[in-house]
């Protein structure tokens, strides 16, 4: 076997004509380290951004807490520092948040969970393709265009049914960031009731169950996690809605669970504060910096479970 | 077998040994790459052959994370192209490769044939004309493209595709060409075409080329090396591995006994 | 098959049909709400739009306002976040897809832009106040106004070219490495044209959302009542090219959109309706040109 061994080759076997010639222009390595320094800021930018947001907040707000102590702040159940008597307690922003997110969730949750459920598990292939793009279409209304119809469209029409109805109120402006953020929650539905694997589809179907029974019984148990992150997407999406509220429901701090009522939520009382003309420095201006760092505070608790919830659906399949 | 018919190596593997992280996937493999001679690459999945040919352009550097051990010595300089001081880009200028499925550029065919003399650098016109020109014809798919070079790759059928992927690798004129079962995508006649071209192409250039198909193994190559479980079991001239191997392992295997 | 099996299948059939019915009604729901406010806005804006809104100033007077500087501040403000974000967010995309090592670092940086993709618009707007206007001193500006943006649009811009960038197939950059190309030739040369289709898409889809923006721009100081319009940005003298517009106020449209609609006079309300459908219609426009790419990127290049 050792004498069918090709042996290395030494004197006269220079390479053919021309082979291996033009490997002469390499270009050198720095350049190469320097363009990936510069992707890598670029990328790193980002965590800048972050950095850049809780640094801003959390200075500012620590001028605020200088001057309120953090318990007035979370117990106190008056807003008011725009008063000679100046109140600092956020629970009457927070109320007006979450009565809003609540109304908003009541109409969203259902109607989006079924568009994804129908879209899924019904609709021929041809309908979601031409329905899909139609929803996503509604994220890209400007949210002020959300307001003018909540305001002036939609509240006019609740004040048919309920003459007593303030002008502003919590009810329009919840019901319209529901209709926003529908197509959050029925789109990251979707897609997770769509990475469900045929195969655990047939297993049931096979078994003499209908669509609806595999759908509820089978597909959605094991897109749990996937809708879970699309239901936690949209509260996230209903918290931070501002120009909705700062529209149509209203402008004052009242410490109200009543979807009827008017009542400022935290981002609408950020826009009248940056609407007013109070000089910056005084401790009126810094609680828009406080009430910012609450609703980064409370998004970021959603956004983080959303995406650890996302992330866990897609290493199942 | 007298002396006269063995020719020099291109290229030496010594006790090469090779992981992705933990797993070791080749165990210490030796043999010899002749020089403009065909060598076949041959065993059942897994066992390590496409690893083992992608080591030869160090296209594994591409994983995070692999561990090269031993040494792949390239003739005639004699440079160990797995020690890490030798840039892997410079070796993969050197080792062209052909992959599984055809892998055009959605480029043009022109754009296409030229693009690695273009990162080499080369931007004078005549030139770039006449080494595609001939790269083509080199790849026997000259007289089928010759009046459509500004048309784009993928209008190509699978087996011209995978004869431009040829003439792309052709024309930076690479020392050694690499095949990862170039036909395994491919029809009856495409494939005939290929092997036909390889046939021709190895008075210019050495080959290496991985394959499931035996006959195609027997058909084109001079030397086989059968691989399992990541260790070389046998390397020999091809008709000896298949009419008289010395391994049982490898006899069991090209009577497709197993594999 | 006994009696008791048939009607539970029929029960279940009929189950099933209502609950069909139910979804068709959902979905129906949501697309009729987009058409009815699309005809809203037509229907009252459209009583406004003239060539005089669109080229008046803000006025007392409803009847006689417009939205110039609405129009010419949007734009302004657009090209400076498109400039900003596109960049940083294809070079940030190409970074974490082609290059990042699987580390903690690069787990970090997802983790925070799919955060910072929920991140409500009106806290980026407290971060532009607090860094560009009081630390940075770029004043109530176009400038800090489109850096604004660009912050917002860019971990989607960075979400939509990532998905472009993987669209790209792993056998095409083999090829390119497998000739010698180098990592930064290869995602020159390859990979980013290839995805051009797919990049510009998001890109377009982003700066749509960034236009109808408000919020954001209310806290960095943009004006609801403005009769001027920014420094051109071409002159008459040389170099005829002017960078001070960067520095000047300025009003967006959403923003004059919202001044409109929080007047009592119904008479601003028409008006609102007006700049809407002007801010409507451009937001289509550039929804549907995102949606031609799309479909013209998938008809020329197929894997």
């Amino acid at each position: 076997m050792d004498r069918t061994r090709p042996a290395p080759s030494t004197r006269d076997q220079s390479p053919p004509q021309g082979r291996a010639a033009d490997r002469a222009t390499r270009r050198p390595e720095s350049g190469e380290r320097i363009i990936e320094a510069l992707l890598l800021l670029a990328a790193l930018s980002s965590v800048g951004i972050t950095l850049g947001i809780v640094g801003v907040l959390l200075y500012e707000s620590a001028v605020f807490f200088r001057q309120v102590s953090p318990l007035d702040f979370l117990t106190d159940t008056q807003w008011t520092p725009l008063f000679a008597d100046a109140h600092y307690g956020i629970l009457p922003l927070l109320a007006g948040t979450l009565t809003t997110t609540a109304v908003a969730l009541a109409l969203a949750l259902p109607v989006g969970t079924i568009t994804a459920v129908f879209l899924s598990e019904y609709a021929s292939a041809r309908v979601r393709e031409t329905v899909k793009p139609f929803l996503e279409l509604l994220t890209s209304v400007p949210t002020v265009i959300f307001g003018y119809f909540a305001l002036l469209v939609v509240t006019p029409w609740l004040q048919h049914l309920w003459p007593a109805l303030p002008g502003f109120n919590m009810l329009s402006a919840g019901l319209v960031i529901g209709v926003m953020i529908i197509p959050y929650i029925s789109s990251v539905s979707e897609d997770a009731l769509h990475a469900v694997p045929a195969h655990i589809r047939e297993g049931s179907l096979a078994m003499g169950a209908t669509r609806m029974q595999t759908a509820v019984r089978v597909v959605v148990p094991s897109a749990v996690s996937g809708m879970a992150a699309a239901y936690v997407l949209g509260i996230s999406r209903a918290v931070g809605e501002t120009m909705v509220v700062a529209i149509a429901a209203g402008m004052q701090p009242t410490l109200t669970w009543n979807p009827l009522e008017p009542a400022a939520t935290v981002t609408a009382y950020i826009v009248q504060v940056s609407l007013g003309d109070l000089p910056h420095g005084s401790i009126g201006y810094q609680t828009i910096f406080v009430a910012g760092f609450t609703l980064f505070v409370v998004t970021f608790l959603f956004n983080v479970a959303g995406y650890l919830l996302r992330t866990r659906y897609h290493r199942k399949y | 077998m007298t002396t006269a018919s063995v020719p020099p190596a291109k290229a030496e593997i010594r006790n090469l040994s090779f992981s992705f992280g933990r797993t070791e996937v080749l165990k210490s493999v030796s043999m010899p790459i002749a020089d403009r001679r065909v060598t076949a690459l041959i065993g059942p999945s897994g066992c390590g052959k496409t690893t083992f040919l992608r080591c030869l352009n160090r296209m594994q550097d591409l994983h995070p994370d692999v561990r090269y051990t031993g040494e792949i010595i390239l003739h005639p300089e004699q440079i160990n192209i797995i020690d890490p001081a030798i840039d892997p880009i410079e070796v993969r200028m050197r080792v062209g490769m052909v992959f599984q499925k055809p892998n055009p550029f959605p480029k043009s065919i022109f754009e296409n044939v030229v693009y690695g003399l273009r990162i080499r650098g080369i931007r004078d016109r005549a030139t770039l004309d006449e080494r595609a020109v001939q790269a083509l014809q080199e790849a026997a798919l000259w007289e089928e493209v010759k009046d459509r070079l500004r048309e784009p790759a993928t209008s190509l059928s699978g087996g011209q595709q995978q004869r431009l992927c040829i003439a792309r690798a052709l024309a930076t004129k690479p020392e050694m060409i690499l095949f990862d079962e170039p036909t395994s995508a491919l029809d009856p006649v495409a494939t005939a075409k290929i092997e036909e071209l390889m046939t021709s192409l190895k008075n210019e250039v050495t080959i290496v080329i991985v394959t499931h198909n035996m006959q195609q193994a027997a058909r084109v190559s001079d030397y086989t090396a059968f691989m399992f479980l990541g260790t070389l079991v046998e390397f020999d001239r091809t008709d000896t591995i298949f009419t008289n191997p010395s391994s049982s392992l490898t006899e069991e295997y090209v009577t497709g006994r197993f594999g | 098959m006994s009696h008791d099996i048939r009607m539970q299948i029929a029960g279940n059939k009929r189950r099933d049909r209502c609950f069909a019915a139910a979804g068709l009604v959902a979905m129906a729901f949501a697309v009729l709400i987009l058409l009815f406010l699309l005809m809203t806005l037509g229907v009252e804006g459209g009583r406004r739009l003239s060539w005089e809104f669109l080229t008046s100033y803000p006025s007392r007077v409803p009847s006689r306002a417009g939205i110039l500087p609405g129009c010419i501040g949007t734009v302004l403000v657009m090209l400076v976040t498109a400039w900003t974000s596109v960049p940083l967010g294809v070079a940030a995309a190409v970074y974490l897809e082609e290059y990042a090592p699987k580390n903690w670092l690069t787990a970090a940086i997802e983790i925070n832009i799919a955060n910072l993709a929920g991140v409500p618009s009106i806290v980026y707007g407290l971060m532009a106040l607090g860094l560009f206007v009081y630390q940075l001193h770029l004043g109530h500006s176009i400038l800090t106004a489109g850096l604004t943006l660009a912050l917002l649009c860019l971990p989607v811009v960075i979400i939509a070219t990532r998905e472009a960038i993987r669209t790209v197939p792993l056998s095409i950059r083999e090829a390119s490495y497998a000739l010698g190309a180098t990592k930064w030739q290869t995602v020159r040369d390859h990979v980013l044209p290839y995805s051009t289709g797919g990049i510009l898409t998001g890109v377009i889809i982003a700066l749509s959302r960034a236009i109808g923006e408000t919020a954001p721009l209310i806290t960095v100081g943009a004006l609801s009542f403005i009769a001027f319009l920014p420094t051109s940005p071409v002159t008459a003298e040389p170099p005829f090219l002017s960078l001070r517009w960067l520095l000047d106020p300025f009003t967006v449209l959403p923003m004059q959109m919202f001044n409109w609609v929080s007047r009592p006079q119904e008479a601003f309300h028409l008006n609102a309706a007006g700049a809407g459908l002007v801010l409507m219609s451009v937001t289509l426009a550039m929804n549907g040109l995102a949606f031609y790419i799309r479909y013209r990127t998938r008809r020329r290049i197929q894997w």
